[in-house]
């Protein structure tokens, strides 16, 4: 499928469909307009980036794209070619031999390994669906707005990821006694020398936990490169900035990782949800972890004409977060008032689960829909917005005004 | 864009492939293929002439344009920071110079698409 696309793309670009007006690059392909408070909030659509179909341009490099949002209307796993991407720094390799590919495993072990991508596939198989999003996804939706990339819903996919275990690697190096940490390490280095490669750490026990994995297949093909072929990291339930993409190194620490990624940057308030008045200082951080339930309706969109005398049927797509989807509510009053919706069928904890439901006919005027995830360790979704200052972890009910006449 | 305007059951039967791939997967070895790509690259320069010299020389070796362009209106001490933050954190090459220029471009930037 990619292939073709990538065929098709450059058979286009030899006839010079190229050029689409003065402010747009070459190679847009229309644009959208993302819910982004006060905007700016017109972004292109781009074909142009390898194994992608359309996507929401948010930086070309290194590569911020976001996931158009009419995709996660069309089922609960994310096509590859429609995979958010989102890379820290600009040289990323553009190469991968995959024969002569290693990924190594040392430091705290009793024998450092080298494995080739057929001596992982040897190992046992083991699969999972996963939701993997950014910790920023939504960013651009927080008020008062904050700096980073301006997601709105789309730094957010679900896959079946196919690969191996940490747990079973890591026994194959045997950990020494007195490991604290395990450190992941991708092929992308820093533009600039001495800036800080992008690295991430879990302690031993999560490492161990026989669900975190390193993915070499998702939704059943290998990774596109720029979703991080050869290998992934996979930590199902938290967020993706622990997913180290194009993972090549693994090391047992024997102390707690004190390099920039994992100890300085993805810090959050260490207050439920994540959440600070605005100008609020002096509160404790910790490093950003597990993911808090959603729920987002897929199938109408902010202020759409409804009609009235008819019921109004919603879908949509939740996942729990760190758990699984106990259930979703939607309300067509603001929240004063909630009716259950059915759950679809459920491919795994850490998924997106489908919901649909059917509101009574709205009277003409304006609503307020809103809808609300509560997961299996029974935490909901709030009513309120959660804000801190780097616009991670948005956990609140979302609100879909629509106009019934 | 080919794929936006293929029908809606089109897209069902595109989307049922990566599926039958998983289901695949679990009775015959994965095959890898190496992978070759070229990456689009931005000749998108920060507009404003003059006055915009000092960010396209020092900023442009690292990232594109897009992002910043479309950040949300902030403060010059926001700004501030955030070059701060480019050169001592991430170790931006930028000249001691040249930053006050940066900063009151981004300051006075009009967001835009």
């Amino acid at each position: 499928m990619n292939h073709r696309a990538l065929s098709r793309r450059a058979v286009l670009a030899g006839l010079g469909f190229g050029s689409l007006g003065a402010a747009a690059p070459a190679w847009a392909a229309g644009s959208v307009k993302l819910p982004l408070p006060g905007g700016p909030d017109a972004r292109d659509l781009t074909t142009a980036f390898p194994g992608k179909g359309s996507m929401i341009l948010q930086r070309t490099r290194p590569p911020l794209l976001e996931t158009p949002f009419e995709v996660f209307d069309q089922g609960v796993f994310t096509p590859n070619d429609r995979f958010y991407v989102r890379w820290h720094w600009a040289s990323i390799p553009t190469e991968v031999d995959a024969p002569s590919f290693r990924l190594k495993i040392h430091g705290h072990v009793e024998k450092e390994l080298s494995l080739s991508l057929d001596d992982i596939v040897r190992l046992p198989q083991f699969e999972i669906a996963a939701v993997n999003q950014c910790s920023g996804n939504s960013r651009g939706l927080f008020e008062p707005r904050v700096s980073g990339a301006q997601w709105a819903n789309g730094a957010m996919g679900n896959a079946l990821w196919t690969g191996v275990r940490l747990k079973d690697v890591l026994d194959r190096a045997g950990v020494k006694a007195g490991a604290v940490q395990v450190r992941f390490n991708g092929l992308d280095e820093p533009v600039v020398a001495d800036a800080p490669d992008f690295k991430k750490s879990l302690d031993l026990d999560h490492a161990r936990d026989g669900e975190v994995m390193i993915a070499y297949a998702m939704n059943g093909e290998q990774l596109p490169l720029l979703n991080g072929f050869p290998l992934r990291l996979v930590v199902p339930g938290w967020y993706s900035t622990y997913w180290v993409k194009m993972l090549s190194d693994i090391e047992v620490l024997d102390h707690a990782d004190e390099q920039f990624w994992t100890k300085t940057a993805y810090r959050i308030p260490a207050t439920p949800g994540a959440n600070v008045r605005p100008g609020e200082t002096g509160y404790a951080t910790v490093p950003i972890n597990r993911m808090v339930p959603r729920s987002l309706l897929t199938n109408v969109m902010a202020d759409a004409s409804v009609r009235t005398g008819a019921p109004l049927n919603l879908r949509g797509i939740a996942f729990g977060g760190d758990c699984g989807v106990r259930t979703v509510e939607v309300s067509p009053d603001g929240g004063q008032s909630w009716l259950a919706a059915a759950l679809g069928k459920d491919e795994g904890t850490y998924s997106f689960r489908r919901f649909e439901a059917s509101l009574p006919a709205l009277v003409a005027g304006r609503h307020e829909l809103k809808v609300r995830c509560t997961n299996t360790k029974g935490v909901a979704q709030p009513l309120e917005p959660t804000w801190n200052p780097n616009g991670f972890m948005r956990s609140v009910a979302e609100t879909t005004p629509v106009v019934a006449s | 864009m080919p794929t936006m305007i293929l029908p809606r059951l089109a897209l069902a039967a595109l989307f049922a492939v990566p599926l039958a791939g998983g289901a695949a997967l679990a009775s015959e070895a994965m095959r890898f293929k190496s992978v070759s790509v070229e990456l689009p690259q931005s000749d998108r320069t920060f507009p404003g002439g003059h006055e915009a010299e000092a960010i396209n020389n020092n900023c442009l070796a690292c990232h594109s344009a897009g992002m910043v362009l479309t950040q949300p209106k902030r403060s010059r001490t926001e700004w501030s920071a955030t070059v701060n933050k480019m050169i001592h954190i991430y170790k931006a090459p930028i000249d001691d110079t040249d930053v006050p220029a940066i900063v009151d471009y981004l300051a006075s930037m009009r967001p835009q698409p």
